[in-house]
């Protein structure tokens, strides 16, 4: 199907379009241009509305064994009904949804790209059938690697060579996009009781730090020339005073650089970003993220904003997530795997009236608002910090002081004296909030055909009943934030997939995954994954991994 | 030229991926004998039939969603003994034609899901336990019988990172009765039936430092030997408790996984524990990971408002036959006939059952429909979760003219498509 959407108000960060009327032409998926449309070609009238790329998600826990098991354990989280079967699926859920329901109220939302940020390696294969459970979107997973032996040893044995080919050999197995770190060293420690909470614990059984391990990865990440960079969740997460290992961390990037995108993307810095000495004076370490992230060049963030309201934290983390258990008292699920890493789901809340919750509630935005607009994406690190169906509540807060104004009248007092968010001018623009949801997370994920209107990209188009020319959107903030909850018209790959909030047709989008394997030579791991496998894991190597072919709708990236 | 092929035994919950087969001889190697039975030459239902009428897969299918189509609320029921692609087109199935969704697990380890709905449940995989485990228990479960291979493989006489021998290894074995497993234990431990739930009580206690609140004996187990237990778990580096139906099917069922949780909440404040449950079919945990995300919840799930709706002891295949409150069946890789109660059975034979399975059994007998498929793992392949969730490609190694289940689930789903349109 061929389109034409005319008279539309174009913001397009990556081209530099900023509210410009403008016609998009979209021929086989593509955006292309005038000439190419010809014959038979279906017309939307976008006069008055803002057009703009699908958003995209590049860090949400939507699929595998951990999310599953936060519906198991929360039957509570699913009676929230929102469509009965019919021409579409049943879809389900208040914040944890049901697979269809993920792809549909992404959909409805004007996004059309969502990405898994923690694939635990021995259970890839599951992470990829729930992955082949949502519709209408693309998607992709990062395979964790913080705790991996063969990280580990590697890292130990300052084996370069081998730990580049593990990681090519890992993320092919596993059908991955990518490098993701969650508390490197922590987890293994975990497993004897412990935690590494700075970057110079000693992982036990291994000699090696996370200072070790998150440099070693950057270092080889960066050797293979991956489309996205190591993707870290911090040592020390939730713990007042972080923000100091967050901002170490992001030091050890320092002497990295790539000329396309970031070396280091820290996620959901919102749970890192705490000063302070106990839960007592705990207060906001942002403003010195917000800093450091500023004067460097090589890094990006996501915010990880809490959503006041129910929420699941499900991590990797797995010692974290037993002190949270510890503190709050709540149901708590673990898991220690083989191939090797943890998890840990625990249920929360965040209340406004809660000192704490309040208080991360305000990090989180001042980490949008304080970080420059190309190095911050929006994220609630759904589930944990909350629904996504809320971004648009944190693309208003960040649009209109009028509106954090009267937020924080709702909220604990204590963000006022532990925080500096009530004394933020400063408001996002319409541009830059379109440049945090679409053109920047597609940067850092170093996907060209997305996030951007150009011609050649992929035809993934949100246009909102809203013209950017008249909307006042520091006043209107109530329009803003309805608007954006539904899209006026989301296009997928081509096809009109949502209109006004109502499903339209379902699609079946692509999932991403990356080749390095042509950049290493096996043979240097052979033996030890032969010897892994054989000695400590309890399947043979020849039935580990996803095989291509098992995939509903794979694209593979070679590394070129 | 004979060849021999890597499988992966589709019997039980173990999923053993290191066992051989024998194409000319058609016989497995480094099986155990529940695994060995299954992988050998074995009586078959011959063709799809209609009342006892050989007909084609078509017709059958046809005929299957006909009924499924003019039920008010059919219950298709079974599902541990296939993989995930069938079972997700019989989430949909059940889905469109408004009907109910129950797994083997309703009369076997769900228990253990509402327990985990109390308090969340503290795991890990099996190769943790290979790796780490220096104190093993295993409470109301006998796998020396029903996983044999379980032992060996993950849990007893596993070597691996940290146990290089197994007397590196404490095994503890707590039952009603001396089973074959009690045998390789270094410490048994017989409790009374029904009293897993005081006895998990006392040993809480103990370890908490509130032993004088311990009588002298509970549930059959001296205060002495509690004592040492506990001092054993705690003292332990790493250890897990692996539960069986003795657990979930004797008095205190959910509320004895719950109590068993709390245990091993109170453990990992000192050292670490974890606890998982020896689920039985080999891909029981598919049955229920499929319908969480594709629906939400893992068995019990009723559709008839549209949308899923969960409720155990309402929804669950038993009650909903005991009320005789569905008016048609599909049972599929489960044998309800010969496992169900009475009264259960009962209902079913009054109503229209479509039964999809490789082997004849009990239900075969009052099916109105029987629509034979292929083994998978042997002649169909797909998806199916160990029991403690890893996941594992089964294989195809045999050519077959039976259908997959997944392609006969396909071609239903289709029809019942068209006859609703």
């Amino acid at each position: 199907m061929m389109l034409h959407i005319k008279n539309g108000i174009v913001i397009d960060p990556k081209n530099g379009i900023d509210a410009e009327k403008m016609d998009i032409f979209v021929k086989n998926g593509k955006i292309v241009e005038e000439s190419e449309v010809k014959g038979d070609v279906k017309v939307i009238d976008a006069s008055n509305k803002l057009v703009v790329a699908g958003g995209f998600d590049m860090h949400a826990h939507i699929a595998g064994s951990k999310i599953n098991v936060g519906r198991e354990m929360r039957p509570e989280e699913m009676r929230t009904v929102r469509l009965v079967a019919g021409k579409f699926r049943a879809s389900i859920g208040r914040v944890l949804l049901t697979s269809p329901a993920i792809g549909y109220e992404y959909a409805k939302m004007g996004y059309t790209s969502a990405f898994e940020a923690a694939q635990p390696p021995v259970g890839a294969l599951h992470t990829h059938e729930e992955l082949d459970a949502i519709p209408m979107i693309d998607k992709a997973a990062l395979p964790v690697f913080g705790n991996w032996h063969f990280v580990l040893k590697y890292v130990a044995e300052k084996n370069w060579e081998k730990l580049r080919t593990f990681i090519a050999w890992a993320i092919e197995r596993t059908k991955g996009f990518g490098v993701k770190v969650v508390n490197p060293g922590g987890v293994e420690a975990w497993m004897y009781g412990g935690n590494c909470k700075s970057l110079d614990d000693e992982v036990p059984g291994f000699g090696v730090t996370p200072r070790e391990i998150i440099t070693a990865l950057i270092q080889e990440t960066e050797n293979l020339n991956l489309s996205h960079s190591v993707h870290l969740h911090c040592n020390n997460l939730g713990t007042p005073g972080n923000y100091e290992t967050t901002i170490e961390s992001m030091k050890l990037a320092s002497k990295f650089s790539n000329d396309r995108r970031q070396v280091l993307h820290v996620t959901h810095v919102q749970f890192n970003a705490y000063s302070g000495s106990s839960w007592r004076d705990v207060g906001s370490g942002a403003a010195e993220i917000a800093k450091y992230v500023n004067s460097v060049d090589n890094i990006t963030i996501d915010m990880g904003q809490p959503i006041f309201g129910h929420a699941t934290a499900m991590t990797g983390d797995a010692p974290f997530q037993f002190t949270l258990h510890k503190l709050t008292g709540a149901r708590w699920s673990n898991k220690d795997s083989e191939i090797e890493g943890g998890a840990g789901i625990v249920p929360i809340g965040y209340l406004p009236k809660n000192p704490i919750h309040a208080l991360q509630w305000a990090i989180g935005l001042e980490l949008g608002l304080l970080v420059d607009s190309d190095k911050v994406v929006l994220s609630t690190d759904y589930p944990n910090g909350g629904p996504f169906t809320e971004y648009p509540y944190i693309m208003a807060m960040l649009m209109s002081r009028k509106m954090r104004e009267k937020e924080l009248e709702r909220v604990s007092p204590y963000v006022q004296k532990a925080t500096g968010l009530a004394a933020i001018d400063r408001e996002k623009t319409l541009f830059e909030v379109i440049q945090m949801t679409r053109s920047l997370p597609a940067r850092v994920m170093g996907l060209d055909s997305k996030g951007h209107l150009g011609f050649g990209a992929d035809a993934d188009i949100a246009i909102y009943n809203f013209d950017p020319l008249t909307v006042d959107v520091t006043n209107d903030f109530e329009t803003v934030y309805k608007v954006f909850k539904t899209s006026a018209y989301t296009i997928k790959g081509g096809e009109i997939i949502a209109m006004n909030g109502e499903l339209v047709k379902e699609v079946w989008g692509r999932t991403f995954w990356v080749d390095a394997t042509s950049k290493v030579e096996m043979e240097a791991i052979e033996s030890d994954l032969d010897e892994m496998f054989s000695k400590y894991y309890s399947l043979e190597r020849q039935n580990y991994g996803v095989e291509e072919s098992w995939i509903k709708k794979p694209e593979r990236l070679v590394m070129g | 030229m004979a060849e021999e092929v890597n499988i992966i035994c589709t019997f039980c919950g173990s999923v053993c991926d290191d066992v051989q087969f024998d194409l000319e001889k058609f016989k497995g190697k480094k099986f155990c004998k529940l695994g060995s039975s299954k992988f050998s030459k074995k009586e078959r239902i011959k063709a799809p039939m209609i009342d006892g009428k050989e007909v084609s897969y078509e017709e059958a299918i046809e005929k299957a969603a006909e009924i499924l189509v003019n039920a008010k609320r059919p219950l298709l029921y079974g599902w541990a003994s296939t993989v995930n692609e069938a079972i997700r087109l019989g989430v949909l199935l059940t889905e469109k034609v408004r009907g109910v969704y129950d797994q083997c697990a309703s009369v076997c380890h769900a228990p253990g899901t509402l327990a985990l709905i109390e308090e969340g449940v503290p795991g890990g995989s099996l190769g943790e336990i290979k790796n780490r485990a220096d104190m093993v228990v295993f409470w109301g479960s006998n796998p020396m019988e029903a996983h044999p291979r379980h032992p060996v493989r993950y849990s007893v006489r596993a070597k691996g990172l940290l146990i290089k021998d197994r007397k590196d290894r404490k095994v503890v074995v707590v039952d009603v009765r001396k089973t074959k497993s009690a045998n390789m234990a270094d410490l048994f431990i017989q409790i009374k039936p029904g009293y897993d739930y005081p006895v998990l009580s006392a040993l809480r206690a103990i370890i908490k430092g509130e032993e004088d609140a311990v009588p002298e004996e509970v549930g059959g187990v001296k205060k002495e030997q509690l004592k040492e237990l506990a001092e054993m778990m705690k003292s332990a580096k790493y250890g897990a408790v692996l539960y069986g139906l003795g657990v979930t099917q004797s008095r205190g069922r959910d509320r004895n996984v719950e109590n068993a949780i709390k245990l091993i909440q109170l453990l990992n404040r000192y050292t670490r524990w974890i606890i998982w449950p020896m689920r039985g079919h080999y891909n029981v945990v598919g049955a229920g990971e499929v319908p969480a995300w594709e629906a939400g919840y893992t068995y019990a799930i009723d559709f008839s408002r549209g949308y899923p709706r969960f409720s155990p002891g309402e929804f669950s295949a038993n009650e909903i036959l005991q009320r005789g409150d569905c008016d048609a069946a599909l049972i599929i890789a489960s044998d309800p006939a010969a496992h169900f109660p009475k009264v259960s059975v009962k209902h079913l034979k009054k109503i229209p059952v479509i039964q999809i399975d490789p082997f004849p059994n009990m239900t075969t007998l009052l099916s109105d429909v029987v629509i034979p498929s292929a083994v998978a793992g042997l002649e169909a392949e797909g998806t199916a979760y160990r029991m403690d969730g890893i996941p594992f490609r089964v294989k195809k190694i045999v050519d077959t003219e039976y259908w997959s289940d997944e392609k006969i689930l396909e071609l239903m789903l289709e029809k019942v498509n068209e006859l609703q349109r």
